[in-house]
């Protein structure tokens, strides 16, 4: 009795104790040397793998950063804070455009405003909603509102509102494009994060087909871009497009003399 | 021919997960996409058959000869936790690519139920060491199947509307259970059929 729980005691000891000693020897032989600069650099990197970058995530991107010399200011969520920290480990001098972007939906035809073809039950999901005839909207460069955006992305900066149109909020957008990629209308779009006003409306249709689908669409009538020059709006494929490099002067005047209202402040 | 049988056994009619309930935690836990579900599906592949020839070894030249079967279950932890902690080693210093493809998920798995399971089950059918290694196998690809579905249907699951008290786990579960009736279909006579 007593032999059999020492000798059991003993057996597993003496088994625990060798695997412990050759695991210990093993991770001495087998230590991988890490460069202590990416650990740094992951930790000035913020950490939420959005690939944003074009790496699988932040601690590829810090990897790439260090051993490939890949170009610093490429994180948009992180900014010029997070590549200011990188630059000083790395030792070396950047210069960081300032010019930030943000996604913005350029649509604001909901159920109210718009025409619907069909009523669609199918998956919660705009690229499977497209599969079928383009979409249930009539209009098919609009916001089909099924949300793929909001599921896309990673800060959960995109939602819709009361009512049923889908707003990015710009303050925690962090341009990573993910929601830009996913749309399958086109109607996600960067926009500087100082722009003033916005084109609401994707339609490359003619002014007719557009008037009959939808309340709020472009109809390209290029009022804004003969009666305000200044203010930079250009007008093709019946879609009037805001240049943001331009003076922009009276933006306002021309959103106040759009037809269609589809000019709106954001 | 036997060596067939144990693969078809263990893939479908004895499936680990469907059919015996062993390693349902990375079953739910590492199924929520795909990517990641044929991660963890490999490594338990992988860990699975080394595991049994490790563990037969143990059994049959340390464990026999010296009577001391009733310790089978915690020197087959011991060791195969330690195996796990060696190969993830081995594995970061000669392969960074297979490291960060299975790397993060061999920790997860040391101490699985699974694992432990089919060294186990090696042991009560009297396998030889070959035999033992094919079941480790096989066992591992029933794993790789059964996760590679249901991070599938958990995909897809989150694009429709699920009542909010059966969001995320009970859901899956429930699929779980459904599959698991399906599996019942593979039965002994599916063998016989087959293999005559």
């Amino acid at each position: 009795m007593i032999i059999n729980i020492i000798s059991a005691f003993l057996s597993v000891a003496i088994l625990g104790g060798l695997l412990g000693i050759g695991l210990a020897f093993a991770s001495k032989k087998l230590a991988v040397n890490k460069d202590v600069r990416v650990a740094n650099v992951e930790e000035s990197l913020p950490g939420i793998n959005c690939g944003a970058c074009g790496y699988a995530g932040c601690s590829a991107y810090a990897e790439a950063i260090v051993i490939e010399k890949a170009e610093i200011g490429l994180c948009p969520p992180g900014g010029k804070e997070s590549a200011e920290k990188i630059s000083k480990i790395m030792g070396m001098e950047i210069e960081f455009n300032e010019n930030r972007l943000v996604a913005k939906v350029h649509c604001n035809g909901n159920r109210e405003h718009s025409a619907y073809d069909f009523a669609y039950r199918g998956l919660e999901d705009c690229n499977s909603a497209v599969l079928l005839f383009k979409g249930d909207k009539s209009c098919k460069y609009g916001c089909l509102g099924l949300g793929s955006c909001i599921k896309v992305c990673p800060v959960d900066a995109i939602s819709k509102t009361a009512d049923g149109r889908v707003e990015v909020n710009k303050e925690v957008c962090i341009s990573c494009r993910k929601c830009v990629e996913i749309c399958p209308t086109g109607v996600m779009q960067m926009i500087p994060y100082h722009a003033d006003y916005y084109v609401a409306c994707n339609s490359k249709d003619k002014g007719a087909v557009v008037r009959k689908v939808c309340k709020v669409g472009c109809i390209g009538c290029k009022i804004c871009e003969k009666k305000y020059p200044e203010a930079g709006f250009d007008v093709n494929n019946f879609l009037s497009v805001v240049n943001y490099n331009s003076k922009g002067i009276d933006r306002q005047g021309a959103a106040k003399a759009c037809p269609t209202n589809s000019i709106c402040k954001i | 021919m036997s060596y067939l049988a144990i693969l078809i056994s263990f893939v479908f009619i004895n499936n680990f997960i469907l059919t015996q309930f062993l390693g349902l935690c990375p079953f739910i836990g590492v199924s929520k996409n795909t990517e990641s579900a044929i991660g963890m599906g490999f490594a338990v592949t992988f860990v699975m058959a080394i595991a049994s020839i490790v563990t037969w070894l143990l059994s049959h030249y340390i464990l026999i000869p010296f009577n001391i079967e009733y310790l089978q279950t915690i020197t087959f932890i011991l060791v195969i936790a330690s195996l796990v902690q060696f190969v993830e080693m081995v594995i970061q210093k000669i392969s960074p690519q297979l490291y960060k493809a299975l790397g993060i998920f061999l920790p997860l798995i040391t101490t699985n139920c699974a694992v432990l399971g089919i060294a186990l089950i090696n042991i009560t059918n009297n396998y030889n060491a070959l035999e033992s290694f094919v079941a480790g196998i096989s066992a591992g690809i029933g794993f790789l199947l059964a996760i590679l579905l249901m991070s599938n249907i958990r995909e897809k699951l989150d694009l429709i509307r699920v009542p909010k008290p059966l969001q995320g786990v009970p859901v899956a579960f429930i699929s779980g259970g459904l599959m698991a009736l399906a599996f019942m279909a593979f039965d002994r006579a599916l063998l016989t059929n087959l293999l005559g």
